[in-house]
């Protein structure tokens, strides 16, 4: 169904009143990929959206498809479903022809619209609704019809701009397996965009964070997880522990080597942590330091521990099935981290967590290079 | 002890049907309705069976002698025709010309401003305002025929003001504003991603026009036009003073002037009011019974 191999965007860029709002993005999409762009809101990554569908002027730089650009074509000749964050349906069609509209804009067959556009919402599940005006449906439902108006055109690249946003929890989590449901079954390339980690994670191939304007890291989900490049993609990819230290000692050099550093603001004179130095660091550097709550585990204040680790008063203790999600207050920071037996609340405790799983990274981002510029 | 506690429950129970004190705040309004709408009102429609004995002698049919007179006298009668011609392409012209217009000022530019302003100025300057200046402007020796004149491009002064011409300028000058601004704020209330949607979907500007503006705009036209009818259809000023008061702008408000101010007859005066009243009903229920045909839900907009 994606009628080209790739879609590559070169320097793309985009000023509003004397501010990039989105400078110098190159990324290459694969057919049948599902490219996430990542960041919060004012990163750039709808005005990437936008200028992908035609709706916003490139300022710089230039979209290709095979290698012919398409960035001068008007919107409605370049052929892309476009899913937004308001769903955008037509409130006077019903949900049968709010899904047909793009077929007849393209002159198509009364009877081929007519089954295409029945498949359409049979693949969304909305046939007891075909006949009702978007009103008349809840907000998953309308965001499903404007699933189904997207990719009844079959377009060669479909974007998403937060289509789950203004939904709740539960539905939420039902509508994201149905988008991969659909992008699993279709195979439409997708670019989807998104301040939620988890809903980039669990949907992408391919995951683009973004930060004011410019690329901070693209990778695989697995990728960005486990080491991304900067401590601002560590903070969206779950590191919910991001402390300023100081560095203390480097052994080696460069990305990879250990790194001893220094909390500032704990009780007696500050405590030290052994990590990864993701970039380069010297000793006396400002740094920003990062773990998982889940790497985190909470030993009694007076058992063993191996390695360094973070004294600490536990302060809440929540409840999460399986497990306790646990905020130790350590200084002035509070400290999350995860157990499977509650500790008592009050109680002194450490926190430790494998060398390899504390990972240090320069307190700067600008000076942050992508770790892959293109697949 | 339990009489307070049951005028307590009873207060409660008013509240619970909306009667509250705050329904005080209704009296002002109410008084001033009566005073000035009601009773004048009913007082008029009683003036209209009273008619003149001069009346009931010309046209007979006792005490409805002026309504039979309405229909009967086609020097009157034919006033609906006349203002009709007048109203209906006015407040159709208005409101046609103003939606290009607004759907060209909803994009940001520079001198939006100013244009909006100069749009919608009009709208302060009064009905015998502008129909002074159209005289000075477009009269026979007004600026405009002198200029034309001067530049050769006309061997005798056009006729612009003093007849039909002249009422629709004026029609047209101090209406278009009006709608203009009217049809301004219902196309704000329509959601700018619903043309964007329609772009992605690969429609040119012509059909997103026609297949989602046109629709959701169409009940705001309808009450535009309701509201310009209206206003066109009362006019008086600009049909005596440039327009041809005994001709081609011989309008229904002129007829009640006449029978109120030149023969002193009160109850003809307020049948020729109420009949005009009559007439404007028929055209506003027509268009909202074809207003009640097209969708008016939301527009997906701040409405």
């Amino acid at each position: 169904m994606s009628d080209f191999e790739s879609l590559e965007l070169r320097g793309v860029g985009r000023r509003f009143g004397g501010v990039d709002a989105l400078a110098g993005l190159d990324l290459t999409i694969k057919a049948g990929e599902f490219v996430a762009l990542l960041g919060p809101s004012g990163c750039g990554k709808s005005t990437a959206l936008n200028c992908l569908a035609g709706l916003l002027p490139l300022t710089h730089g230039e979209i290709l498809i095979d290698g012919r650009r398409i960035d001068t074509l008007p919107p409605e000749r370049r052929g892309f479903g476009m899913v937004f964050q308001s769903y955008a349906l037509f409130p006077h069609l019903s949900v049968e022809k709010n899904v047909a509209f793009g077929l007849q804009m393209q002159g198509v067959a009364r009877a081929e619209i007519d089954r295409r556009v029945r498949q359409a919402i049979a693949l969304v599940k909305l046939e007891q609704h075909a006949k009702k005006l978007p009103g008349q449906l809840s907000g998953g439902q309308q965001q499903r019809v404007a699933i189904a108006r997207a990719v009844v055109l079959e377009p060669s690249l479909v974007l998403m701009d937060e289509p789950l946003s203004n939904l709740d929890a539960k539905l939420r989590l039902d509508m994201r397996t149905e988008i991969r449901r659909l992008h699993q079954s279709l195979g439409l390339t997708t670019i989807y965009v998104t301040h939620d980690q988890e809903e980039a994670l669990s949907l992408a191939d391919r995951l683009v964070v973004m930060r004011e304007g410019r690329v901070q890291q693209v990778g695989t989900p697995d990728e960005l997880y486990e080491s991304p490049a900067s401590w601002y993609v560590a903070d969206f990819m779950g590191y919910r522990n991001i402390l300023p230290a100081t560095v203390v000692s480097v052994s080696g050099g460069g990305s990879g080597a250990e790194a001893v550093v220094e909390l500032p603001g704990t009780a007696d004179g500050g405590v030290r942590l052994t990590g990864r130095a993701v970039g380069a660091l010297g000793a006396g550097d400002q740094v920003r330091v990062a773990v998982r709550p889940d790497d985190f585990s909470v030993v009694p204040a007076d058992g063993a521990a191996t390695g360094a680790a973070i004294p600490g008063t536990v302060a809440v203790v929540e409840y999460h099935g399986r497990e306790h999600a646990v905020s130790v207050q350590t200084g002035d920071v509070m400290l999350h981290a995860r157990s499977a037996t509650p500790p008592e609340v009050g109680g002194a405790v450490r926190l430790t967590a494998p060398v390899e799983r504390v990972l240090v990274f320069p307190e700067s981002l600008d000076a942050v290079v992508p770790l892959e510029v293109a697949a | 002890m339990t009489d307070g506690r049951a005028t307590a429950s009873l207060r409660h129970r008013l509240a619970e049907r909306g009667i509250d004190p705050t329904l005080l705040l209704l009296v002002p309004g109410l008084v001033v309705a009566v005073a000035l709408f009601v009773y004048p009102f009913s007082y008029g429609i009683g003036l209209t069976v009273q008619p003149t004995a001069a009346m009931q002698e010309q046209w007979g049919g006792g005490i409805l002698a002026n309504y039979v007179a309405f229909f009967r006298d086609p020097f009157v009668f034919d006033s609906i025709g006349l203002t009709m011609r007048l109203a209906l392409p006015a407040a159709l012209f208005n409101v046609l010309a103003s939606v290009p217009v607004a759907m060209v000022l909803r994009h940001r530019f520079r001198g939006k401003r100013l244009l909006t302003s100069l749009l919608v100025l009009p709208i302060t300057l009064g009905t015998v305002l502008t129909a002074q200046g159209l005289l000075i402007f477009a009269g026979r020796q007004g600026w405009l025929n002198r200029a034309l004149l001067e530049l050769g491009l006309i061997d005798e002064p056009l006729q612009l003001v003093n007849n039909y011409l002249g009422v629709m300028f004026s029609l047209v000058i101090t209406g278009f504003p009006f709608a203009f601004l009217l049809i301004s704020s219902y196309l704000s209330g329509i959601d700018p991603s619903l043309e964007r949607a329609a772009k992605t979907l690969g429609a040119g500007w012509w059909q997103r026009f026609r297949r989602i503006i046109l629709p959701l705009l169409a009940p705001g036209l309808a009450t535009t036009f309701i509201l310009t009818f209206v206003l066109a259809f009362s006019v008086f000023p600009s049909a005596r003073l440039v327009g041809d008061a005994m001709g081609s702008t011989r309008v229904m408000s002129l007829m009640a002037f006449r029978a109120f101010g030149e023969q002193n007859d009160y109850a003809m005066a307020s049948t020729i009011a109420l009949m005009m009243g009559a007439v404007e009903l028929l055209v506003v229920v027509a268009v909202l019974g074809l207003r009640s045909l097209l969708y008016r839900g939301t527009t997906g907009g701040k409405g």
